[in-house]
């Protein structure tokens, strides 16, 4: 198949690629883009650590073909940090111990500025559910969920 | 200066992992880099006659190494050295290694590694510990037994007579995946006769020395740097020495970097797992319940290499009794073989399987005896004073029934047993609530510290700058955290003051594994006594007086470097005094210390769909003085769900020696759906050699949720189920043939 021009609105910024266009979005923002903050832990959409928003909505990038996300405008953790600020989602991470081994951080960060973007004020079962599509090994969960109710409690979620 | 000892520090690598900035292995690349592959076996055993490879790959194009190219000795060195690095000839398990590939194109390598086909002469396989033990093969050494030993106390053998009771069980483990949710992987790099390697690890110096052996190469032509690592749980303890030495092979018959990365699937079928376990009880006990002696019987499936085996099942073996006092024990254990992949270290590392039986098995005496289950568990705890079945004597301060009052307490246990043995009868959904008390050995077991003769040091800059020198890993666990507390604490610096030098071969010292619950109390006394050296040379040099500021610190180290040209200073391992341990009868003291713990599971059953929910869950524990209050919790709560999966949800699933389910989608781990709020207490009783009285905390939590959770299963349906992981399918057949439980 040959390659075809594919553009993308990432973090911002506007990049049009050459590519294969069945290739995956995950290896496009990582290889050629070089977010590699986007992680790959399973290649079958089951562990959410390549999580990023595809025109608002949360999506697995190692199961979208970049040609589903020509023209699309993308968010990954990288967009999070804007002039040397982070969101309060991370700076609530960090405080709670929500981060261990850091590799399901950027797409578990992702779910809970979707669910935040989405539900402001959510319980702590909407925050479990939330998240139930990415996993975390080291933290048994409920850091990270401390730290999403924490940073809506104190409304600094927008 | 306050002190940053027990307050929850920011952690080090926060604020680089919560924005995406870390680097992982796989998020590196170097200059004219080639992706390598790994073609393993698809059969368990057999003889090699062939290799083919199809038409249509530009094969030119690709470097292949197979056995014969490799320049040092063909195996992974470990404790036995019965690994080979490749297969040469032999096949012993499926997913054994057989050939290595590399080229440019990540793409091209796959399609590549699919059309490689090895022609096997089928040998006769074991797939189970009962068929190894009768040796309806011989398919290792000339018995099939990896190691096999004896732990015995007092006469066990008088003690049968004299028993009101005698109680029996049999409890059965599975194989459990480790699951870090970064797979595996290294870069290597081979020029001028050194090879320098980068990758996900948890004990640099084991690679290491695997690299060194597999090259042919001496100590200083090899490197081992760790990149920032996904998690390890023991899954990257033994295993990233294949890689490293494969990775390593490729770079020097290519002359170019190799980036080898598994993918999950390959990551789940070909490392290591928990060892699945057999663990069989013979009890006497007493009209009121105390223990008068314990035979037990500890098997463990090596898999096809023995690899870290003999050292599970020492660990193993010496937590079957429990945290109890018994006067008599036998404990005999075996590690035998399977045309498995070989197991290696998970978390709790032989432990969780025995303290799983055990701790069923007090259920059961409770229940024979007529007491209950706490109070069967209180009449026989372990005191100060009294001895373990090594014949280790209890010296620290130690109340387990005052933090199984305080675990009960915490958790409402008996006004909600009350309450639910009184509501169960009409509902569906019914619910339980189980117990389970223990205890792990931190450090390495036996003379494991005194060999091992770490190695740990500071050193700091003419600025006034602390750096610490140790091969110790973070993995997730918070180690670098931990340390900069301690060396900080120490010479009474700030924590900014001080940085963590990443563990590279070529510049800090082997401070031996990152395992055993060792790096806290073994690797963060080093720090503190090298960091505490530094303070008394500047001061006995006369730079530095007994209390100073951290411009008077930075004076007296520009100073001392000025005069020494370098101000540097590493210590090694002493053994706490008194403490004597047998390599050949098993007896002694077996650590230095203990963690001790009481947690509290409550679940509900659902008797329409055979799912067990944990809803509630309590965690007591004596891990000595906790250094960061956030960090241990972590480590608690991690460990509880991943002991959660153990208990429940993990299957390994395994059809003619392969794991049929090597995928996240069909290996079930929790999720946050699934874990309840756990809830952590900490008992501090500082222990004297240990860094400002911390002992080890990482395997322990992992020990006792898997036997909680079943006790509180049988509590709210009155199912004794003998074997985990309890999914829905065991426990609908076991509700079903019992025949006990009406459907409401």
């Amino acid at each position: 198949m040959p390659f075809t021009p594919i553009t993308l609105k990432v973090n911002g910024a506007k990049y049009t690629i050459e590519t294969w266009p069945m290739s995956r979005l995950i290896d496009v923002l990582r290889e050629e883009l070089m977010l590699t903050g986007v992680k790959e832990g399973c290649g079958e959409g089951e562990c959410g650590a390549c999580a990023v928003l595809l025109d608002g909505e949360l999506v697995n990038s190692c199961l979208i073909p970049v040609l589903q996300a020509d023209g699309a405008q993308i968010t990954t953790i990288e967009g999070l940090t804007k002039n040397g600020e982070g969101h309060a989602l991370q700076q609530a991470v960090i405080d709670n111990g929500g981060t261990q081994c850091g590799i399901c951080t950027p797409g578990m960060l992702m779910a809970a500025l979707n669910l935040v973007r989405r539900n402001p004020h959510p319980s702590e079962t909407d925050i479990r559910n939330a998240l139930a599509g990415n996993f975390c090994r080291c933290t048994g969960y409920q850091r990270i969920i401390d730290s999403v109710a924490r940073v809506c409690r104190e409304e600094k979620a927008a | 200066m306050n002190s940053v000892i027990g307050l929850p520090v920011r952690r080090n690598d926060g604020a680089e992992k919560v924005a995406g900035q870390s680097r992982y292995v796989d998020d590196l690349r170097m200059p004219a880099m080639l992706y390598g592959a790994t073609v393993r076996s698809i059969v368990a055993r057999g003889r090699i006659t062939g290799i083919h490879f199809d038409d249509g790959i530009p094969w030119d194009e690709f470097t292949i190494v197979k056995a014969p190219d490799i320049p040092g000795k063909n195996c992974i060195s470990l404790i036995l050295d019965d690994q080979p690095c490749l297969a040469d000839g032999f096949i012993h398990h499926p997913e054994e290694p057989v050939l290595l590939l590399a080229h440019a194109d990540r793409y091209l390598v796959e399609e590549a590694r699919r059309s490689v086909r090895i022609d096997v002469d089928p040998l006769p396989t074991i797939f189970n510990m009962e068929d190894s033990q009768a040796r309806k093969e011989i398919i290792w050494g000339s018995d099939n037994i990896f190691k096999q030993f004896v732990i015995e106390k007092g006469n066990i053998d008088d003690i049968w007579a004299t028993a009101d009771f005698v109680i029996e069980g049999e409890y059965h483990t599975g194989a459990q995946e480790q699951l870090y949710l970064e797979p595996n992987g290294m870069i290597a790099v081979a020029a001028g006769g050194n090879v320098s390697v980068w990758g996900s690890m948890q004990c640099p110096y084991y690679a290491h020395n695997a690299v060194k052996k597999v090259m042919g190469l001496n100590d200083e032509n090899v490197r081992m740097i760790q990149t920032v690592t996904g998690g390890g749980f023991g899954g990257k303890e033994d295993y990233p020495s294949v890689i490293a030495a494969h990775a390593a092979l490729l770079a020097w018959k290519s002359g170019k970097p190799v980036k080898l990365v598994y993918d999950r699937a390959e990551d789940m079928a070909a490392t290591p797992k928990r060892h699945p376990a057999r663990i069989r009880h013979r009890t006497a006990v007493r009209a009121d319940g105390k223990l008068l002696g314990m035979e037990i019987e500890f098997t463990v499936d090596g898999g096809a290499y023995a690899t870290l085996s003999p050292v599970v099942l020492s660990r193993g073996a010496i937590h079957a009794t429990g945290p109890y006092f018994c006067p008599n024990v036998r404990i005999r254990s075996q590690a035998v073989a399977t045309n498995t992949p070989p197991y290696g270290a998970f978390r709790g590392f032989g432990a969780p399987q025995t303290l799983f039986a055990v701790e069923r098995h007090m259920d059961r005496i409770a229940a024979k005896v007529g007491l209950s289950q706490a109070e069967v568990r209180r009449k026989n705890f372990i005191r100060k004073g009294q001895t373990t079945a090594t014949g280790q004597e209890i010296r620290d301060d130690l109340d387990l029934s005052g933090m199984l009052d305080r675990a009960l307490a915490q958790a409402d246990y008996h006004s909600k047993k009350l309450r639910f043995s009184s509501e169960n009868n009409r509902k569906q959904l019914k619910r339980g609530i189980g117990i389970s008390a223990f205890f792990h050995g931190a450090g390495f077991t036996g003379s494991g510290e005194r060999y091992l003769a770490s190695i740990a040091g500071v050193e700091a800059t003419a600025n006034g700058e602390v750096r610490i020198l140790t091969s110790a890993t973070e993995i997730g666990q918070g180690t670098n955290t931990m340390l900069t507390q301690i060396a900080a604490e120490t010479l009474s610096l700030s924590l900014d003051h001080v940085e963590i030098v990443t563990p590279d071969t070529a510049v800090v010292p082997n401070s031996g594994p990152t395992v055993a619950s060792r790096t806290c109390m073994v690797i963060g006394r080093l720090i503190e006594r090298a960091a505490l050296d530094m303070k008394e040379m500047l001061q006995r040099s006369g730079l530095l007086a007994s209390t100073y500021t951290p411009s008077e610190f930075r004076s007296a180290c520009s100073a001392y470097i000025h005069q020494h040209g370098s101000l540097r200073v590493f210590v090694q391992y002493e053994s706490p005094p008194d403490i004597l341990w047998n390599d050949d009868t098993h007896r002694g003291d077996a650590y230095a210390t203990f963690a001790w713990s009481v947690q509290v599971a409550e679940v509900s059953v659902d008797t329409a769909t055979y799912e067990v929910r944990v809803e509630d869950f309590v965690a007591v524990q004596d891990i000595g003085r906790v250094i960061h209050p956030v960090l241990a919790a972590g480590q608690v709560e991690g460990g509880i769900a991943q002991g959660i999966g153990f208990a429940l949800y993990e299957n390994v699933i395994f059809k003619n020696g392969r794991m049929e389910n090597c995928q996240m989608s069909n290996y079930i781990i929790p999720t946050s759906a699934d874990v309840p709020p756990i809830r952590v207490f900490f008992v501090e009783n500082p222990y004297a050699f240990g860094p400002m009285g911390a002992k080890g905390v990482g395997e322990l939590p992992i020990d006792g949720p898997a036997p909680a959770i079943v006790n509180a299963i049988e509590n709210a349906v009155g199912i004794s189920l003998n074997s985990i992981p309890a999914t829905p399918e065991i426990l609908m057949k076991a509700i079903r043939s019992s025949g006990c439980l009406s459907h409401p």
